[in-house]
């Protein structure tokens, strides 16, 4: 079976790697680059756990070749926090208990940034629209909604207020 | 839970053009299959009810991503535009609502960014949720093919792009109504490529619904799947022309044809309504599988086609 050789930018790092074909990217988050955020659910593209963004996008790494993302830029759980600080959202999520077992929670946090990346003052039917294909089963959906609001609030403060300086 | 074994072994190979595509279906028949977005061949491969050797990806190509829409020939999707793109098009959302409607009740938000039109149809899935938009808005399918066929229907035209095989290449058109043969099954033949799906312009003031009802609010496959389009037609009797597509009720998608007669025939109101949905009924036969027993399938495809009646002669403002 062939390997490729791909370039990929992984969390703004660009890096060089020898991938088979039959790896997915999530086998290869996990397996080759230790990116254990991103977590192994279903391998059937309904839980959502491994989702992860591809240029700017939420996908199910599950269902995605490695040899795929060549040439393109992913962003995992592991992404979102920066300089050793956590993103607004992923403070919220803190904030509200938002977590409990926390094995959905990576994915969900990356659909809920993306959603806020394209649709930063969502309503609450379209943040749980945008969480359908994340399942959690065992906090609840309605502390995860509440964060989620929460960190779009707290955009909009923060907005406002580089605004008004 | 059980694991789920990874994808078995296979060759990756990114085409440069549609006919290094067809050179590899030629070469490899059975053993090689089509990669668009992935989200049922991923699933079949890990379930081994395929083991593909060769896995051609043929989605970055120009010709299979593009949406087009021109006032005279209509909109052309690219088979493997996704279900996100589509539903986000602005001219999908100006003159085919109905089909943004369809392609943003799949899955979720994630398996959008991945599923594809030409996916969704040429898996050949009774349940296909593009399929009854499909019908209704009078689609066809473009395959690319290596030669003349042999076929129904076929209209293959000379291919005005870059040539690097047969001679022969070509597209032809299938209609949406007469794609579907049996579960999995289509009108595509050995070595062809779904390029794209063509809908020519649509009536005037014409207005559509897709109603789907799944086990839950969203993001499962349908239990019952129904589209309905109504326009003015002074050529009808009633004043008004209803199409009327089924998903997930039959071995394949299909039309109610006796219930859109029923409509052109008899003035609009829920008198009529009730009728066309007993012919809607009629029109299906479905199964008892793991959504739904046929009998409740039966129920809410007369009930769903009646509240798509309802809905689309409201809003097409008489």
């Amino acid at each position: 079976m062939a390997t490729h050789t791909i370039t990929v930018t992984v969390n703004g790092s660009q890096e060089h790697l020898m991938v088979p074909s039959n790896m997915t990217l999530l086998q290869m988050l996990r397996e080759k680059m230790a990116l254990t955020g991103t977590k192994n659910g279903c391998e059937a593209g309904e839980c959502g756990a491994c989702t992860v963004l591809v240029d700017g996008e939420p996908v199910n790494s599950c269902m995605m070749l490695a040899v795929e993302v060549d040439g393109r830029a992913v962003t995992t759980v592991e992404g979102l926090a920066h300089g050793g600080r956590l993103s607004p959202l992923q403070e919220a999520f803190a904030e509200h208990n938002a977590v409990q077992c926390g094995f959905c929670t990576p994915g969900v946090l990356i659909s809920a940034h993306a959603l806020l990346e394209r649709n930063p003052h969502p309503t609450e039917e379209e943040i749980r629209a945008a969480l359908v294909g994340n399942l959690c089963r065992c906090t609840g959906y309605l502390r995860i909604i509440q964060a989620v609001q929460t960190a779009a609030e707290h955009s909009t403060l923060s907005l406002s207020r580089e605004g008004s300086t | 839970m059980l694991s789920r074994p990874g994808l078995p072994s296979f060759d990756y190979v990114r085409v440069s053009d549609r006919n290094e595509a067809l050179l590899l279906l030629k070469e490899h028949g059975e053993a090689a299959r089509l990669l668009m977005g992935g989200t049922d061949l991923f699933v079949r491969m890990r379930d081994g009810l395929i083991c593909p050797r060769t896995v051609v990806d043929v989605k970055h190509l120009p010709v299979m991503r593009s949406i087009a829409y021109d006032e005279q020939a209509g909109l052309t999707v690219g088979a493997a535009a996704t279900m996100n793109q589509v539903a986000c098009h602005p001219d999908v959302q100006g003159h085919y609502p109905l089909l943004a409607e369809a392609a943003e009740s799949v899955a979720s938000y994630q398996l959008r960014n991945r599923a594809t039109l030409g996916g969704n149809l040429c898996n050949g899935s009774p349940a296909a949720d593009t399929a009854p938009a499909a019908l209704v808005l009078g689609g066809r399918i473009v395959l690319y093919g290596p030669g003349p066929s042999t076929g129904p229907s076929v209209v293959r035209r000379e291919d005005q792009g870059q040539r690097t095989g047969s001679e022969q290449s070509g597209e032809r058109e299938v209609p949406v109504d007469g794609f579907f043969l049996g579960p999995g099954q289509t009108a595509i033949e050995a070595g062809e490529l779904m390029t794209a799906i063509r809908f020519p312009i649509p009536p005037a003031d014409a207005v559509g619904r897709y109603l789907k009802l799944g086990r839950n609010k969203a993001g499962d496959l349908a239990i019952a799947g129904v589209a309905v389009y109504g326009f003015p037609d002074s050529a009808a009797a009633s004043g008004y022309r209803f199409r009327i597509g089924l998903a997930s009720v039959a071995p394949v998608p299909l039309r109610a044809w006796d219930a859109e007669k029923v409509l052109a025939e008899n003035a609009p109101g829920e008198e009529t309504f009730a009728l066309a949905a007993q012919k809607t009924l009629e029109a299906a036969s479905p199964i008892d599988d793991v959504r739904a027993s046929a009998a409740y399938r039966e129920a809410m495809v007369r009930n769903l086609t009646l509240r798509g009646l309802r809905d689309v002669w409201a809003r097409l403002g008489v």
